[in-house]
Formats: C-alpha cells, structure tokens, sequence
C-alpha cells in the first residue's frame, strides 16, 4: 500500500517539473479521448501543437499565438496574486467585459475625434471598469464577510447583461443599420489598438501582459507587500500576527486582478474583437484561472502557460478546419489539463512512500 | 398587470426544483467539510447525459437515472482528485466545472435543438381537484416531489440518524472523527458522489423539462446560484427550501413582466436572480456578526492522516 508523506518543504525540483509532466499527461489521455471521439488521435495531436508553429500556414497562425496569450497572461497574473493570499476572484471574465464597456463607452463619446488623449483616457477608463467590478466583491466581502467567491461569478452574468444591452442600445452604431454592436473601434485611429510590429499580432496588449509579468515578478519577489501576500495564502494567522490587514489585502488583490482583467478587455476591444458585440467575451477570464495555476502563481511560469493556452486556442481551431473536430473538444482539453495539473501536484508537497499497512 | 397567485406559486415551485436538487446535494457535501464547486459543470453533465438517454430510449425515467449516475461518476474525479491526491478544492472544483461544461458542450453537439419528451404532470387523483391548493400542491411532475422528498430525507438523515451524525462529524472535526476511527475519506466520498447525483438530478430537470430542448448553456449558472443558496440557508435544509422558492418566484416574475411587456430593459430582468443572489448573500453575511459562523468548521480543510 502506498501512503502520502509530507515534505517538510515543498519540492522545488516537482514544482518545476509537475506543470510538463501534467502536459504529457493530458495529450495521452487527450488523445485517448479523441480516439473515443473517432478522430486520428496523432493527427489531432500534431494538428494542435506542431501545425500552428511549424506547420506550412503557421505564418498565419503564429501572430494569432500572441493575440490568443496576451489577454490571458495579462488576467492570470492579476488572479495569481489574489490565488496566492487565499483570495478567490472566479469572476475575472465579468471584470474584462466590463473594462471593455468602459472603454469603449469613453472612446465613443469622443466620437469622431481624432485627439491624442482618447487612447490614453480610455485604457484608464478600461481599467477603471474592470478594477470597480472586482472591488464590488471586495467590498462586500471587507465590510460583511460576504462570499466573494460567489459574489464575483454571480457579477459575470450581471456583466453579460451589461454588454449585450450595450451592444443593442446605448452603445449600438448608429449608423449600422440596426444591427446589434458599437462602431468599430479599430477602424478609429484614435482609438485603434493596431499591431506595434505589422504581422506578428503584437499589439499594445501584449506589450502590456509583458509589463505585467516583470511587475507581478518584482512585486512578489522584491516587495514586501508580495511577502504579505505570501504569508497570509500560507498562514492567515502568522499573517495577522504579523501586522497585516487582511482587509487591505482582499481589496489589492481583488483590486489589480480586476484593473489587469479590465485593462486586457479594453486592448481587445479595441484590436482583434474590434467592436464591442454581444459574443464579446469568449471565456478568456475562467481559462486564465487554468493558465495561473498551469504557470504555478509565478509570472514567469504564468507568461509559458499563457502561450501554451494559446497554443490549444489556435490548435484547437487548426484542428477544426482541418479534422472537423468540435472547439468544445478543446474546452474539454483544456479542463482535463487542469485536472492532470492539480492531481501530480500531490508529488510537490507530498512524498508517495511504500508502507506495510499497519494493524489498525 | 394580474397574476393568478395559484399559478405564480405552482411556477414557483417549477422553477425553483432544478435549485432544489443542487443545492441539498451540495448541503451534504460541505457537511461532510468538502467545498465542491463543480456544481455547475455536474449539473450540465447531468443535463447532457439525461437528454442522450431519453432521446434514445425514449424513455424519461432512464434519462433521469442516467442524470444521476453521469454527475455521480463526474464528480467521483473531484473526489479522487481532493480525497486521495489532496488537491486544492477550490482549484478543482472550478476545474470540474470548466471540464462539465467542455464535456457537455462535446456531447451535446449532435443534438443541438433536437426535442425530447419531456417529464409529464401527474394529477394526484381528488387532491389536485381541490380548488386552488389543488393547482399549487397536487398538479405537479414526479420529479419534482422526489426533490422535496430528498430534501426532507436528508434533513431526517442529518438530524435523526446515526449516519447523519458521523457525517457531521467528519466535517466539523475530521481530526477527532478520525480519531474516533471513522473513515473520513470515504465518508466524504460518498456525500461527494450523493452531492454528485443530485446535481445530475437538477440538470435532468432542467433539459428534460423545463427547457426540453438542448441548448448548449443550458444551465446558464444555476449550479453557482445552487452554491449561494446553500450559503443562504447556513446549511439548514428547511431553509434551503425557502431560499429556492424565494429564486422560483424571482426566476417567474422576471419571465412573466417580459412576457406581459413591462417598460422594464430585458437584459435588467435577466440580471435580476443573479442581483438578488448577491443581495440575499450580502443581508445574510451582514446579519451575522463576526465569528459565529454556521458554516462547518473543516470546511475546504484536506484531511491527512498522518499516521
């Protein structure tokens, strides 16, 4: 029989190690479930990893990678932080539409100007939208003790409303003929978020997420509000006896998880989504949470979990063009991904050891 | 505008049954001091596997007995996953849900828009024929008095019986249980998998009945209101009852004012039972003050048993 014997430390070499092992993981039992499905199990596997990079359109699909990544890396960084003080805000994908509402809202009153100040005022609108949406948790959960679990996830479906009221009213074209959208806000110099190097799909977005990291790094690594953060995540008691304000630590967290989720909103909105629409927000703010955790809460690891997530993005649509296989296949993959993750994390903190079973 | 108070409270009781299902599921669980948040994505997996069945046998009953055994067996990766690897349950409950809804979301595929039979009202004979109570108590489906008697069983199974008892045991104090010599882990498997089923069991109600057709969103966050609700009532079944009603009768109001055209915006009355989750989370969690708390005390705690 085999019992579990805790590590007086965490591994450091599993804690590396646990994230590609779960990769290899999920493509053999993805490919196992593909089989099931009645596709080529190595022909999905290769259309996912190996045709967006080197395959003969990766020229297209390549730029797509960064386009994919930027958002969630820029999500999962601000979530991490909050993961890591035993703060959970699941609600990051209302954050984002909100950001975009924000954003665009500002942009559009402007509308048709041509000023130098719209880009700027509207990322700050954009990130003032998604950091209100997270502070409503906050808030609630500092002041009443209220779930903020369940209040952020619940606020995802009041964002949904939000975006496709705004997309058939208040902040439809006018000039589109009824249908349902804003004006195109990538056609609006003033307000487009155009490609910084034409064809390789990274927009200010991306140069955004990269910021992101290197801040989330020092912030964690340097500071010593990322040592509070820390600590309260490992020992709440310690953390309180220690001096630090629970309280002021929810509402940073919740904080700059949704300024970073409301700022990646409003680089979408106004570069690859272009308008906003009432199909706007594709998911992007729940499979952050997996590509935080895939990166181990650490931005480094956050930045290659983010291009791997987008590399199943990319793949995933490869192999539908090219195998017909359903996108939800790859939600499915994506899922199982997680799982595999958080089932060999057991070897991190836990050392498997064979035992005689002991008379009981 | 009129509404026929029989009819609102007999819709009522529709509405909230789906809620009814997850949330005493989920009761159960976090008794045993197991968060779950994978509700959701049981409960869609629930959903697709009742539709798949009764589209292919044609029969209603085998579809909700495939609901329950399809959240069972999902959420017995959940159990795995947090009993036996000690995984975090917060992380793997969401990952339960972002891997029900793919699964369905796959599942479901082929059967996009295809109707099934759905569940048919019995009328208890005599009973459903007295005036007004009749309609609100008597006319209903068998599913749905199953869910009120699953809500009373378990409610008799946690106060009365010995069984209930070691239950609540293991998830106020999985330390002392152990040391008593209680299995804690199965214990916990099992209210896990009871959690499971249930949730299965409200997804059924939903793609089999209340919405007989498969859209791919079908659930569209109930399991999460499930998961508030359970908040809601501090873990009391009696009062999970009122916590769905007080839902249902949100969740018919909202259809009833779009129906009958009210100047108010749709997209306000689609938010409203999400507003009012909040708001019911946000009085309860003011009410109490400070610690004292009805939530079990290892709650979302791992258990380890070190020798």
């Amino acid at each position: 029989m085999i019992t579990l014997e805790k590590r007086p430390e965490p591994s450091r070499g599993w804690s590396l190690a646990t994230p590609l092992l779960a990769v290899i993981l999920t493509v053999l039992a993805g490919g196992l479930v593909f089989a099931a499905l009645g596709y080529d199990p190595v022909a999905t596997i290769r259309a996912i990893f190996y045709e967006p990079i080197f395959g003969q359109n990766s020229f297209y699909y390549l730029p797509q990678l960064l386009v994919k990544a930027g958002p969630l890396i820029l999500i999962a960084n601000g979530l991490a932080i909050g993961f890591r003080a035993g703060i959970w805000n699941i609600g990051a994908e209302g954050q984002y539409i909100m950001g975009a509402i924000f954003a665009a809202a500002a942009g559009l009153a402007f509308y048709p100007s041509e000023s130098f100040l719209i880009w700027p005022l509207m990322i700050t609108a954009g990130a003032v939208g998604g950091l209100l949406w997270a502070l409503i948790p906050a808030i609630l959960r500092v002041k009443f003790g209220t779930n903020e679990i369940l209040v952020s996830l619940m606020l995802v479906y009041v964002a949904e409303n939000i975006l496709s009221s705004a997309a058939v009213s208040w902040l439809r074209n006018p000039e589109g003929m009824g249908f349902p959208g804003s004006r195109n806000l990538s056609q609006w110099d003033a307000a487009s978020n155009p490609e910084i190097i034409a064809g390789t799909g990274m927009h200010w977005g991306v140069a955004a997420a990269c910021i992101a990291v290197i801040l989330a790094y020092v912030l964690m690594a340097r500071h010593i509000l990322g040592f509070q953060i820390r600590l309260a995540g490992q020992s709440p008691r310690a953390a309180a006896f220690s001096g630090v304000n629970p309280a002021r630590l929810v509402l940073i967290c919740m904080g700059v998880a949704g300024l970073l989720a409301g700022l990646a909103g409003m680089f979408e909105v106004t570069g690859p989504a272009r308008k906003i629409s009432i199909d706007f927000n594709v998911g992007y703010g729940f499979t952050a949470i997996i590509v935080a955790f895939l990166g181990r809460l650490h931005p480094i690891g956050i930045l290659l979990a983010g291009l791997l997530m987008g590399l199943t993005y990319i793949g995933g649509e490869v192999a539908q063009q090219s195998l017909g296989l359903p996108l939800a296949a790859i939600q499915l993959f994506q899922g199982m991904l997680l799982f595999f993750l958080l089932a060999v994390d057991v070897l991190t903190h836990y050392r498997p050891k064979r035992t005689q079973r002991a008379a009981s | 505008m009129n509404i026929d108070i029989a009819v609102f409270l007999a819709s009522m009781m529709v509405a909230a049954t789906p809620v009814i299902f997850a949330a005493i599921g989920e009761l159960v669980v976090e008794k045993s001091g197991v968060l779950n948040l994978g509700v959701e994505g049981m409960m869609i997996t629930g959903a697709i596997c009742g539709f798949i069945l009764a589209n292919a046998t044609g029969s209603v009953f085998l579809g909700v007995v495939a609901a329950a055994i399809g959240g069972a067996l999902l959420s017995l990766i959940f159990a795995t996953l947090t009993q036996f690897l000690l995984s975090n349950q917060v992380a793997t409950g969401l990952a339960l849900t972002l891997f029900g809804i793919g699964l369905a979301a796959l599942l479901g595929k082929p059967y996009e828009g295809v109707r099934v039979d759905v569940i048919q009202p019995i009328s208890i004979p005599v009973l459903s024929d007295i005036p007004v109570l009749g309609t609100i108590l008597f006319s209903h489906d068998p599913l749905l008095y199953f869910g009120l008697f699953i809500v009373f069983a378990v409610w008799w199974f946690l106060t009365k019986t010995r069984g209930g008892l070691i239950l609540r045991a293991v998830g106020e104090s999985h330390d002392a249980a152990h040391a008593l010599g209680y299995n804690v882990v199965r214990v916990r498997i099992l209210a896990i998998m009871f959690g499971g089923a249930c949730a299965g069991l409200g997804g059924a109600y939903l793609s089999l009945l209340r919405v007989p057709q498969w859209t791919e969103n079908v659930t569209a966050g109930v399991g999460w209101i499930a998961l508030a609700i359970v908040v809601f009532a501090s873990w009391k079944p009696g009062r999970l009852l009122i916590g769905a009603y007080l839902f249902g009768g949100i969740g018919f109001l909202q259809l009833h004012l779009q129906v009958e055209n009210v100047p108010i915006p749709v997209e306000v009355l689609n938010a409203s039972p999400y507003i009012a989750t909040i708001i019911a989370l946000v009085i309860l969690s003011a009410g109490k003050s400070g610690r004292s708390n009805a939530a079990p005390a290892a709650l979302g705690q791992p258990f380890h048993a070190s020798r």
